[in-house]
Parts: structure tokens; C-alpha cells; sequence
């Protein structure tokens, strides 16, 4: 199971990293593997507000539907189009092509209530 | 079951941990649910020819003096009508006209061989029993057979590699016992996908050598091996009910659109209730929902009219084969015309569905 480590994560398996003030979010690898083929992915409208732990999205695979949960509060500024016509990006290349969306973050302190790649390891290997 | 009951292995599980399959427990066995991905297993089987591994499945022999006429009067179709080689689709009901399993009924030279759902191997076994006259012999062989299925329109290119005998000559829904792979076994032309295909009854001594054969020459084929999830998929695109899903004991067969697999001259157990219900009409019936989007329909959910809620969906998916949403589910009679409109809640959103005309997948190269 890939879990890369400069990334911080979500308990609901969500990632994010943050470049400058733009913070990139998408589903980890473990995520996407319990889930199975993604059907579709219900995104935001670019322009609106998430809240830290707040709800996205909805993801829909085969075997599971599942609400996404933003890791920072911010605005989003970009969504991947590209899910439409390829969600199961997100099975293949969870981290790169599988990218979800991209929020302008607000707080820059809300990073330090996220887990790191050892804390987010032990939940999914629990 | 008991939540402690240890997971019964099928004599293939670890060729499915070898080839990277998720496994997860279904009626009490430990199964592959996929290996590659649920949608590219399914076009698999659509377009080439899948492997599946149905050992979970139950088997019981019935033999004797009284055998045809036992089984006439605990299942629904006209087992007069078998004759050696061929086999049946049918299902058992209980006083109430309840579905208590769907199965294949095989009729062979000196038996009947039933193929019965895992989940419901003990509670059929108990059924079958008590209704037994003395004279007919019932033998469970479901922990002596291993059973895999050769799945896909390409199904009898990998067949015809593993034995000798003439399929060309072998319609659907028959069996032989023939040498398959080097081993002498029970095999037939039936499936669950709606795509043509065999299944093949396996002793467990001999399922190692026959998955190594069957490997081989399914590989020059592009063979792949498919779990259940794509399997569920596969039968719902040809609305092939699920028992524990579609039907179950508080169904009919009248109910669920099986009164071709019932024979109304002749009584069965339940059957004053089921051919009351045949004749008086049943006030819900099973459909075909079809609907647009980027939805998906999933069991339990409910389905709605302008009276309010109405029945629920009992299977769904978003067809693989034809990009859409497709779900079975009960409706009043009075909503259960091809053509007839309902709407499918999915949280907390209605979405318009259209009942269609089965199955919802037309192009399988056998029905």
C-alpha cells in the first residue's frame, strides 16, 4: 500500500499537499482499493467555500458510495475535469492523475490537525 | 451463522491470493470478490471468456425409486420433462408460495444432481429432507465438488482444449460426463451470465491439476479470471435473480417473473397459493428499472410514485456494458408496464426510472 510521505492525511483517507497557498486533495491508495472501480465522482463548483472535515463531494465506485471530507477549509479553485470521462484515474494513480480537487486555503494552521504518513499508516493498518 | 464460523476454503483459494484476488466472506466461504477490477472482469466475459470459481455453490444427489416424482412435488418446473442429459432451471417454495431456493435440476442416467445457492446449502438440505418418502436417497456432495465455470462468448474455444468431447452437438442447458482436462467429471453448458458458457463439477482431488490445465489452455485465449463482484454484474445485466436479494421466502414465484419455471398442472408444495396468485394476478411484480446519469441505484433503496413510497430496488449497478443505471425492484402491479414510470430515492433524490422490457443487456451470445 503506497502511502507517500509528504503528504498529511485525513482519518476518512483523504490527502493534501500543499504547494504555496493551494492545497490539492484527492483519496489515498488504501481508499481507492476498498472502494474498488470508481463509477463517479460528484465535484464542487469552482468558487465554492469547503470547510476543514466538511463535505465535498461523493464518490461512487462498484461497491461503495462514499462522501469525500476536505482536509483544509478554503475556496475551491479547480476541480479535475478529467474524472468525468476517466474516474478510475483515481484506482490507477491516486496520488498524481486521480487528484480530485485544488482549494485556496484560509488557515495554514489547520495542516497541524492532519495526520502524517506514520499516524495515517497505523489506522489503515489497525 | 455465527459470527466465529471459520471460512471455509475452496480448493482453489490459494490460486486467488496468488493472483492478487480481494477475498471476503460470502455464505461462509472465502472468496474471491475481484482481481483486476469488477468492470474489467465484466467485459471480460462479454467480450472474450472469464474463470470463475463457484465452489461455494451447493450440490445434492437424489436417487431411488420416487425420486422423479420426490422432486416433482418440491420443485415448481415439470421434471417429467427432463430426460437423461438435460437439466432444468426451477426453484422449491414452502406452504405460503415463499421461494425457498432457486436451483438447477440436472436430470443424469441413474440421478438427479441439484445445484442449490451456498447460502442456502443447510436450510435446502433440511427442506429436501423432511419432505423425502422413504426409498429416495438425498446425499450432499457440496464439500466433495469443487465447481468452475468457463464464462464469455469464447467460452467454447477454451472448452474444446480441455476435452474431446463434441461440443458443437451440446445445446444449452445440458450435461455430459466426459474426460475434461484428464479428468473423468460432470460438466454442462449453463451459466449465470447470459453469455455462452460451462460449468464444471470438480472431486477435490483432482481441482488442483484440472486449474493448472484449465490455466493453460485458457491463457491462449486471454483468459481472465473473474470474481463475484463482476459475477452479480453479470447476471443483473440479464435479470437473473439473486436469492437473498431479488427473491427470498417472502416472494413468489408469480411475484419475481418465474412462472416460466413453474409448471401450473401440476401440485407442488405452496402451489394452491401460486396458482391462486397466477390466477388472481400478484399485487407487485419484480421489473427491469432503467435510469439516466450518473447515479447508482443500490440494494434497499426506495422506490417512489406520487402516493409516496411504493417498493424498493432488490439489486442495482451501474451496467458496465451499458453505461447506465440499471436496478431490479418490486412495484405495484399498476407500475410494472414496460414503459411505466417510478422514481428510484437515492439520498435523499428522487431519479426518474423507466421500467424496461428484460433482459437489460440484449447482445449475450446465449440467454
Amino acid at each position: 500500500m503506497n502511502i507517500p510521505s509528504d503528504l498529511k492525511y485525513t482519518k476518512e483517507h483523504e490527502w493534501v499537499r500543499v504547494e504555496g497557498d493551494v492545497a490539492t486533495i484527492g483519496i489515498t491508495d488504501y481508499a481507492q482499493g476498498e472502494l474498488g472501480d470508481i463509477v463517479f465522482v460528484e465535484l464542487p463548483d469552482i468558487g465554492a467555500e469547503v470547510k476543514q472535515l466538511g463535505r465535498f463531494g461523493t464518490i461512487e465506485a462498484v461497491k461503495a458510495v462514499s462522501d469525500l471530507f476536505s482536509p483544509v477549509s478554503g475556496k475551491v479553485v479547480d476541480i479535475n475535469k478529467g474524472l468525468d470521462d476517466d474516474p478510475m484515474v483515481i484506482n490507477r494513480d491516486p496520488y498524481g492523475g486521480g487528484w480530485i480537487i485544488k482549494v485556496k486555503v484560509t488557515s495554514s494552521g489547520e495542516l497541524a490537525q492532519l495526520l502524517g504518513a506514520d499516524g495515517y499508516k497505523k489506522i489503515v493498518t489497525a | 451463522m455465527s459470527v466465529d464460523t471459520e471460512l471455509i476454503n475452496t480448493p482453489f483459494t490459494s490460486y486467488h491470493i496468488a493472483a492478487g484476488a480481494k477475498m471476503v466472506p460470502f455464505a461462509g466461504y472465502n472468496m474471491p470478490v475481484q482481481y483486476k477490477g469488477i468492470t474489467s472482469e465484466h467485459l471480460a466475459v462479454r467480450r472474450n471468456v472469464g474463470l470463475f470459481d463457484l465452489s461455494h455453490m451447493g450440490e445434492f444427489e437424489v436417487s431411488g425409486l420416487g425420486a422423479l416424482e420426490f422432486l416433482q412435488s418440491v420443485t415448481t418446473n415439470n421434471v417429467a420433462a427432463l430426460t437423461p442429459g438435460k437439466i432444468q432451471y426451477s426453484c422449491m417454495t414452502d406452504a405460503e408460495g415463499g421461494i425457498v431456493d432457486d436451483l438447477l435440476v440436472y436430470r443424469l442416467a441413474d440421478r438427479f444432481f441439484l445445484v442449490v445457492n451456498a447460502s442456502n446449502i443447510a436450510k435446502d438440505f433440511a427442506w429436501l429432507d423432511s419432505h423425502k418418502p422413504k426409498g429416495v436417497a438425498l446425499v450432499d456432495r457440496s464439500r466433495e465438488l469443487g465447481l468452475l465455470a468457463i464464462q464469455g462468448p469464447n467460452a467454447q474455444k477454451v472448452m474444446a482444449q480441455l476435452t474431446d468431447y463434441d461440443l458443437d452437438s451440446m445445446p444449452y442447458y445440458t450435461c455430459a460426463n466426459a474426460r475434461v482436462g484428464g479428468e473423468e467429471l460432470l460438466f454442462s453448458r449453463t451459466g449465470y451470465t447470459g453469455e455462452d458458457g460451462f460449468e464444471m463439477y470438480i472431486p477435490n482431488a483432482a481441482c488442483a491439476r484440472l486449474w493448472e490445465k484449465v490455466i493453460a489452455a485458457g491463457t491462449k485465449h486471454g483468459i481472465e479470471l473473474i470474481g463475484l463482484g463482476a459475477r452479480d454484474s453479470l447476471r443483473l445485466e440479464m435479470k437473473m435473480a439473486l436469492y437473498g436479494n431479488d427473491i427470498d421466502q417472502t416472494t413468489t414465484p408469480v411475484e419475481a417473473g418465474l412462472s416460466w419455471i413453474v409448471d401450473f398442472s401440476k401440485d407442488f408444495v405452496g402451489s394452491p397459493v401460486v396458482k391462486k396468485q397466477k390466477e388472481a394476478g400478484p399485487t407487485r411484480r419484480l421489473v427491469c428499472l432503467e435510469l439516466e446519469g450518473k447515479v447508482f441505484p443500490r440494494h434497499g433503496y426506495d422506490i417512489a410514485d406520487e402516493r409516496g413510497v411504493i417498493g424498493k430496488v432488490t439489486s442495482g449497478t451501474f451496467s458496465p456494458s451499458l453505461q447506465k443505471p440499471i436496478a431490479l425492484g418490486y412495484v405495484p402491479t399498476d407500475k410494472s408496464k414496460i414503459g411505466a414510470t417510478v422514481d428510484i430515492i437515492i439520498r435523499d433524490t428522487r431519479h426518474r426510472a423507466v421500467v424496461v422490457k428484460p433482459p437489460f443487456y440484449k447482445q449475450a451470445s446465449h440467454r
